[in-house]
């Protein structure tokens, strides 16, 4: 088998200070072009998780891998550079830089990542390439990005986050500010992304319905467990 | 791109950051224009009197006769003889001497007694010379040609009469022999504005009734009479002295300090106005500090602005995050932000100066004779530009450390 694209092993993780929140994630692996829905309600540790899976905060105990690399064992520079190279983010609302262009905002992960830039090729005609696949408009790479809409501006997120073909996109309840229809074009888009390059996709989201459409599905409270020290 | 991010993040935020920026420049304008004041006050100060190598008087100190000889503020302890100027002006390295007779007033202005080559030898602001704005130079016995200063003050034009009073703020008056306007002065910035000039023969002419500083009661000598006497001066309060060469200068001046027939004191006016400046420095430096802490107000201002920006961009600064940017990019982005804006205040700041001073040096030089040379911009203002970039870019530190441990804190998942 391949190395995992992302795997967490036993890894526990405290916030410091009064609230004393704790969180411990079993074994849990993700491989290559596997999509993966974790659900869970808010407060069960979710942002808590995928702050873990890229590196912005560091377990206490155990490890965590993406693409291979210990990120228990880098530096934070490198953890930060590693998540620029390796992971695209989207976020549930509000993407965007609001100050900067459409096109500004797709090419944003590349002047952390030197690889995926390289990879990219030309990244302006990346960036066109990735708007017409998700059904925007051409017009709208000179946009600003407050003058789009929500549902556009998820899309955008979504170019942002597969420009240089990152292996794993972390996709935190991205639908969750869309109507049901803008949801399911959207998720249409991500899954038809995430198919076409063998990317890797694990999504939060508290809503059970979207489980079908995903290879696999796991309860977060079956994979991590919340501790919170008596106040 | 991440530097046009910045710009493009300063834009969208244009009424706070211009108010900054505004802050800045005003700070830097008003710190440049006093330094531009201050020189120019200095210089103006320093250019007094120039072209004269030596002032003669009675001996007392070095900056008192400057005072008085030069600025009208304060007496002569003495005078000097009538013999010993004339064994002065005989020195065969003496090419021009001017005597000034002091000690009488008109109102608040001093009335000075001296010869026509005054008006050729005494120099100003660089080697001009006093200008007749309205009238002529004094051409009888009781003609009197006044500076600029009193002219406005009194509201004199040429012809008026004027009554000279004996000693200063005194009501004893020369009534008998009223002088007449014979010409104003254009503006100088000098003391000279402020003075009465009158030929040494009138201060004896109004001195004929007079002994040991009073009135002789009952005698009144008739003007005609008076215009037919000897008006031979027996004294002189202080006289200017121009040498053929420069280089005769220090031996004329030890030549007039040991002259054994009189204790006199010769002085370098140069010099003496350096030490007068001396003296009056320490308000210079007080008003440089309290520019220069004009300028910290602005940039603690703007650090503050800084401040309160950094909670409604959480989310940028998340989104960085999330893009891969290590929290030292954040820090990096608010220093360049306000590197722009201390950079763009103190440029704006330099040009509000240079403008101001194109529209106020004409005015400047009319009602203060202060004249502020125009120059292209130096050192001083480079280094004034780049302290303020320097300095905004070390107070944005504080703020942008909040930041880096807020996004520490934060990571990319900000809910807001």
């Amino acid at each position: 088998m391949t190395i995992p694209v992302l795997q967490i092993n036993g890894a526990a993780f405290d916030w410091g200070g009064r609230s004393a929140f704790g969180l411990t994630v079993s074994d849990f692996a993700l491989s290559k072009g596997e999509s993966v829905l974790l659900l869970g309600a808010s407060g069960s540790g979710k942002s808590t998780l995928l702050s873990m899976a890229c590196g912005t905060v560091l377990p206490r105990k155990g490890s965590v891998f993406v693409a291979g690399n210990d990120l228990t064992k880098l530096s934070s520079g490198a953890r930060d550079k590693l998540r620029a190279e390796q992971i695209g983010v989207i976020f549930q609302q509000f993407n965007l830089l609001p100050f900067g262009g459409v096109t500004d905002n797709i090419l944003l992960p590349l002047s952390f990542a030197p690889e995926r830039r390289k990879r990219t090729g030309d990244a302006r005609a990346e960036a066109l390439r990735l708007c017409q696949a998700l059904g925007l408009p051409e017009t709208i790479l000179t946009a600003a990005a407050t003058a789009l809409s929500v549902g556009q501006q998820q899309r955008v997120a979504l170019a942002r986050a597969m420009i240089g073909q990152p292996p794993l996109i972390i996709a935190d309840e991205p639908t969750s500010a869309l109507d049901e229809g803008s949801q399911n074009a959207f998720l249409d888009l991500l899954f038809a992304q995430t198919k076409a390059n063998e990317t890797t996709l694990l999504m939060v989201s508290h809503d059970p319905r979207l489980a079908d459409r995903f290879d696999r599905v796991i309860q977060i409270s079956d994979i991590a467990q919340v501790t919170r020290a008596a106040a | 791109m991440i530097f046009r991010l910045a710009l493009a993040s300063l834009l969208a935020r244009a009424l706070t950051v211009g108010m900054t920026i505004l802050a800045i420049a005003l700070s830097v304008a008003l710190y440049l224009g006093v330094e531009k004041v201050r020189t120019g006050a200095k210089d103006s100060f320093a250019d007094t009197i120039s072209g004269t190598n030596l002032i003669v008087g009675a001996r007392s100190g070095s900056v008192q006769l400057l005072l008085y000889s030069v600025f009208r503020i304060g007496n002569a302890t003495n005078n000097v003889t009538w013999e010993s100027y004339q064994d002065i002006a005989a020195r065969s390295e003496v090419d021009w001497i001017v005597p000034i007779s002091l000690g009488d007033s008109h109102r608040q202005f001093r009335v000075m007694g001296t010869t026509a080559a005054f008006f050729d030898h005494y120099k100003y602001r660089q080697g001009r010379s006093l200008t007749v704005s309205d009238g002529l130079v004094m051409d009888d016995l009781f003609d009197a040609v006044i500076g600029a200063d009193v002219a406005t003050t009194l509201g004199y034009s040429v012809d008026d009469p004027i009554v000279v009073a004996h000693g200063l703020a005194s009501f004893t008056e020369h009534k008998d022999q009223p002088f007449r306007v014979s010409g104003i002065l254009e503006k100088t910035g000098t003391p000279v504005d402020r003075t009465v000039i009158v030929s040494m023969e009138a201060i004896e002419a109004i001195h004929v009734d007079w002994r040991g500083g009073a009135k002789i009661p009952g005698q009144t000598t008739p003007v005609d009479a008076i215009r037919k006497m000897d008006l031979q001066p027996k004294a002189v309060t202080a006289a200017l002295i121009g040498v053929k060469s420069p280089l005769q200068t220090f031996a004329v001046q030890r030549a007039i300090n040991e002259y054994p027939e009189e204790p006199l004191l010769a002085i370098l006016p140069g010099v003496a106005l350096q030490e007068l400046w001396g003296i009056v420095g320490i308000a210079e430096t007080a008003l440089r500090a309290v520019s220069a802490m004009v300028v910290v107000t602005a940039l603690i201002g703007m650090m503050a602005t800084i401040f309160s920006s950094l909670n409604e961009r959480r989310r940028e600064m998340a989104i960085f995050r999330a893009m891969g940017a290590r929290p030292r990019t954040i820090v990096g982005l608010l220093v360049l932000e306000a590197m722009v804006m201390a950079a763009i205040g103190a440029l704006l700041g330099v040009a509000l100066v240079y403008l101001a001073l194109v529209v106020a040096q004409p005015m400047l030089d009319r009602a203060y004779g202060l004249w502020i040379p125009i120059e292209a911009p130096g050192l001083q203002e480079l280094w004034v530009v780049l302290a303020v970039i320097v300095a905004g870019a070390i107070v944005s530190m504080i703020p942008a450390l909040r930041a880096y441990r807020m996004s520490l804190a934060d990571g990319m998942m900000v809910k807001t």
